[in-house]
């Protein structure tokens, strides 16, 4: 059961072999079990699951099921939902109980899915090894002296350890695709406004995008199909017919153009990960692909204009954790400026703060266009980038992560160590276009171990349905996604 | 002005916030309806929860359209198609997310002008921009025993802030400008006008310099919801400004608050201690795009409507009345609603008299009891009855002075007062002729000055004519009588 795609589990469900009270309940008792050696939930709240088992079992009784009614989703904790602690990983919002649901909770709740509850996340989805979280790193399934990426973490080990069928997370800079490569899952993010926003907590707003952790392209289509969709309520989110992401599951690759970016063959690439990709695309090439070596010149540039643009949002975002209204407030203070300052300086963690410092910093008199107008001009050079690309080929495809899971703590004190983890995936983000990883062999950890390797691929805008048709045929012709960690 | 002023010229910019009438806030469904009970007005969104998201609503925008064409001549030249939200940072407990969201390089409306009457005619106050934003909340620092309460009703209400090129060189002509600017705003129906709520309030920036000199430094001065205000903090700080450069001092840029008790501005924050509000594009928000479809209803909507400038031009035209007269009758709706009416009753061929009475007798009386037109406890139609009597020869200017007094005190309708008081122009020929021939036989000696070709004792005996009937004979038909009997 544990080892189920989303079609097994709901065909069970629609057979009447268990019901979603039974499944829900049995991947709680997992739950339960593991978290303490894990750390991936935040918040598991039993009764509120069953309650919501309970009535996805009357709706199943009564033929009124749809797809992922019953089906236990564990949420990044990043998502509003109402009734449940949601604390972002951070001390400030530590006691925030949501008054209402994010739009991505709204639609899992409409399909009748359950939430099994709240994973553990990096503060604010600040950090690429779930360490920065108020509430303890989660440890990497595969190896528990290693971090499971982040900042989706505690969604990426969640899965992995078949705590949950499937997560949400959100990707700023690489915060879906880098942890779902480090732990062996699939990862999703769609293209930017495809999945509303709202009630999702603001990190850097240009750039957040919910999306999926899964075992297996075919889980994320699924799940993509729930999430997906306008909302008025998000000014980004975009207006569009809605379509079935699984549609072209099963089309064949013959014709398929990848390019292949040089520039992520470069320095800073692990030889195993490396070895790891170039053997994905072998395969692909047999599986009917041409590979097309493109170049993005501008690439390089990506982290810089990065590390810019989201802590300059993110530190207009993060000005409403003010202890006034909501959250976490400093219990002694002298007057209203003495109750901004405590309260944050101790509601926040020390990324956060950094962030918020830097991106005060590049917003302020006299440094706005050398640092925010530049970033944006060369967001604007990534994005062209692409555009030529995708005149050539129609995915692009390199290594998810320069590196497999690292040591808890190896990068921790080393910020610009930390920040290159995610130098392949930001280009997407600050493009708005769609990312995904798909798990693609394992590497030597350095350790005499071995440890899963993810492959990126990313590809044009609102192509997702595509994206999703070459992972599903690549895992039809590999076992990489199917391995899980000893033990699990 | 005080004869100090000799020698010093004054310039003046006002910078404006119109609220915009609409039902809903900016970026928010929350109503926008005064007087609720704190904090019942205040959606998930006003309250700036985590994860919310801001929406700009459509009518706002619509109105500030309106507006842009209102001051343009209907000519959409001055509409920036693409304008852009931006943040503005700073912490208070009013303003719920810790920014504004406002519009700074590109706002909706750029140029157009105002025309204002003082005393010395009119004159053309040019628009630098016009630019959409939200309103903060209230602090409240009573009755909380030490704390503040803070409301956030407001918070998000949509505001208008249009600023002026520094073209006013007196609180005569800001004045002038800001009631021009409310007659405006009302005219088109996209601000209440209200003062005491707030919903019309001005900054007033003044600086002084010798005749010549390039402009001197500025100060502002905030939040003026009165135009009395307006004149009184003017005058002081313009006569402040003056003694203090005058007594060798230098003006510092600051912003100062106006005390009605004191009737003094005092400092509030200078420049070395304002803000950096670290702006930028509001992520959230997409760039504002206006179609021309968008604006061609806007346009034919304001047609209908009509300006001020519009009517005005139509009284000259149509009536053939002094553009200052015409100006005086277009200040607001209301004003040329009621002359309408006198007009429509009276006719056509005494509109210069109509005139007359509603910018003179009428207005006189309105602002010595502070009344608007509005509230004017003489309606137009029996202004139009007390008229009608002046042109039909029925009342003498004098005695129609006499029964506007009544008709004002609430007497009730002219003709019933004319009739009561016995009122009634004596245009009897006979009964002319008589109190004529009275007053000739008793006043020998002016008949023989008279004769003797002294005109002035004609007036003399015109008078005693006059005096003799108690002032109701009708003055010409007493003219063309002497006339005749002298002569004879």
């Amino acid at each position: 059961m544990f080892n189920s795609s989303l079609k097994e589990l709901t065909a069970a469900l629609a057979a009447r072999k268990i019901s979603s009270v039974e499944l829900t309940g049995l991947f709680l008792d997992r739950v339960e079990k593991r978290n303490g050696d894990l750390n991936a939930f935040i918040t598991v709240d039993r009764e509120r699951s069953l309650m919501q088992a309970r009535a996805a079992d009357s709706l199943i009784a009564s033929g009124k099921a749809q797809p992922l009614t019953g089906i236990p989703v564990a949420h990044k904790d990043i998502f509003c939902a109402q009734g449940w602690l949601t604390t972002c990983g951070s001390k400030m919002l530590s006691n925030f109980v949501s008054p209402y649901d994010a739009h991505v909770i709204s639609r899992f709740n409409d399909a009748g899915a359950v939430i099994l509850g709240k994973t553990n996340m990096d503060e604010f989805a600040m950090g690429s090894s779930n360490e920065t979280s108020f509430y303890g790193p989660v440890k990497n399934p595969w190896d528990r002296t290693r971090v499971p990426g982040g900042s989706s973490g505690g969604s990426a080990a969640a899965v992995a350890a078949r705590m949950a069928p499937v997560a949400t997370a959100t990707d700023t800079g690489g915060s879906i695709r880098q942890p779902a490569a480090l732990t062996g899952l699939t990862g999703l993010k769609p293209t930017y406004g495809l999945v509303s926003r709202y009630g999702m907590i603001a990190f850097a707003s240009s750039l957040d995008q919910g999306g999926v952790l899964s075992r297996s392209a075919e889980d994320a289509a699924a799940v993509l199909n729930v999430m997906a969709g306008f909302d008025a309520r998000d000014s980004t989110s975009i207006e569009r017919p809605a379509e079935d992401y699984a549609r072209d599951l099963d089309a064949p690759l013959a014709g398929l153009r990848i390019g292949v970016v040089k520039e992520h063959f470069g320095d800073g690439l692990a030889a195993g990960v490396g070895a790891a990709v170039q053997a994905a695309l072998e395969q692909f090439r047999k599986l009917g692909a041409t590979l097309i070596d493109i170049s993005t010149p501008n690439s390089g540039l990506a982290v810089p204009a990065y590390y810019v643009i989201a802590p300059a949002e993110a530190s207009s975002n993060l000005s409403r954790f003010d202890g006034v209204r909501y959250g976490y407030r400093a219990p002694e203070y002298r007057d209203l400026a003495d109750l901004y300052s405590k309260t944050r300086a101790q509601g926040f963690g020390a990324e956060v703060k950094r962030r918020i410092l830097i991106g005060a910093y590049v917003l302020s008199h006299g440094y706005y266009d050398a640092y925010y107008l530049k970033a944006q001009k060369i967001r604007r050079l990534i994005a062209n980038d692409f555009a030529q690309a995708f005149t050539q080929c129609d995915v692009v495809v390199g290594p998810t992560s320069p590196t497999v899971a690292f040591p808890l703590g190896a990068k921790a004190s080393d910020p610009v160590q930390m920040y290159l983890n995610d130098i392949y995936t930001i280009p997407a983000n600050l493009a708005g276009l769609p990312g995904m990883s798909v798990p693609c062999g394992f590497a030597d950890d350095g350790n005499g171990g071995s440890l899963p390797v993810g492959l990126h691929m990313v590809g044009n805008y609102f192509a997702e349905a595509k994206m999703l048709n070459v992972a599903h045929q690549y895992q039809r012709a590999t076992d990489w996604h199917l391995r899980k960690p000893e033990g699990i | 002005m005080t004869g100090q002023m000799k020698n010093w010229e004054v310039v003046i910019g006002l910078e404006t916030h119109a609220q915009l009438s609409t039902s809903s806030k900016i970026f928010s469904g929350a109503s926008t309806a005064f007087g609720a009970a704190p904090n019942s007005h205040a959606s998930a969104v006003d309250l700036a929860l985590p994860g919310v998201l801001p929406v700009a609503n459509r009518a706002a925008v619509d109105k500030a359209i309106r507006f842009g064409l209102a001051v343009n001549g209907n000519v959409a030249d001055n509409i920036n198609r693409r304008s852009v939200f931006a943040r503005k940072n700073y912490f208070y407990p009013d303003l719920p997310k810790g920014y504004q969201i406002s519009q700074l390089d590109l706002p909706i409306v750029k140029g157009g002008s105002i025309t204002i009457i003082t005393s010395s005619g009119e004159k053309t106050v040019r628009l630098t921009r016009a630019h959409l934003e939200e309103d903060a909340g209230k602090s409240l620092h009573e009755d909380f025993h030490g704390m503040s309460g803070i409301d956030l009703n407001r918070a998000g209400t949509p505001l208008l802030e249009i600023v002026s090129e520094p073209d006013m060189c007196s609180s005569e002509e800001a004045v002038a400008y800001a009631k021009a600017l409310h007659g405006l705003v009302r005219w088109i129906d996209i601000c209440d006008g209200n003062m005491q709520e707030g919903s019309f309030r001005c900054d007033a920036n003044v600086s002084v310099r010798r005749p010549g000199d390039p402009l001197g430094t500025r100060r502002e001065i905030k939040n003026l919801n009165s135009f009395r205000f307006l004149q009184q903090a003017i005058d002081y700080e313009v006569r402040w400004q003056i003694e203090t450069l005058e007594d060798g001092g230098r003006i510092q840029q600051a912003t100062v608050l106006f005390d009605p008790d004191t009737g003094e501005t005092r400092s509030m924050r200078s420049k070395e201690d304002a803000h950096d509000y670290r702006y930028f594009p509001d992520p959230d928000l997409l760039p504002l795009c206006v179609g021309e479809d968008w604006i061609g209803a806007a346009s034919k909507q304001l047609a209908e409507v009509g300006t001020p400038g519009m009517r005005k031009e139509l009284y000259v035209a149509q009536f053939g009345l002094t553009d200052y007269d015409a100006a005086l009758l277009t200040q607001s709706r209301e004003t040329a609603a009621y002359f309408d009416v006198v007009v429509g009753a009276v006719g056509a061929a005494s509109v210069k008299l109509c005139a007359n009475w509603v910018t003179g007798e009428l207005a006189g009386a309105l602002n010595r009891a502070g009344l608007d037109i509005a509230q004017s406890p003489l309606p137009a139609a029996r202004l139009a009855a007390l008229v009608t009597r002046v042109v039909d020869g029925t009342l003498s200017s004098k005695l129609a002075k006499e029964v506007f007094e009544a008709a004002w005190n609430g007497e009730g309708e002219p003709d019933a007062i004319i009739e009561k008081r016995g009122l009634k122009q004596i245009s009897d020929g006979g009964e002319i002729e008589k109190l004529v021939d009275d007053v000739l036989a008793g006043n020998a000696k002016q008949v023989e000055d008279y004769r003797a070709g002294k005109d002035k004792a004609f007036n003399s005996l015109v008078g005693q004519v006059m005096k003799a009937s108690r002032g109701k004979a009708n003055p010409a038909q007493v003219n063309e009588i002497l006339k005749k009997k002298l002569g004879g």
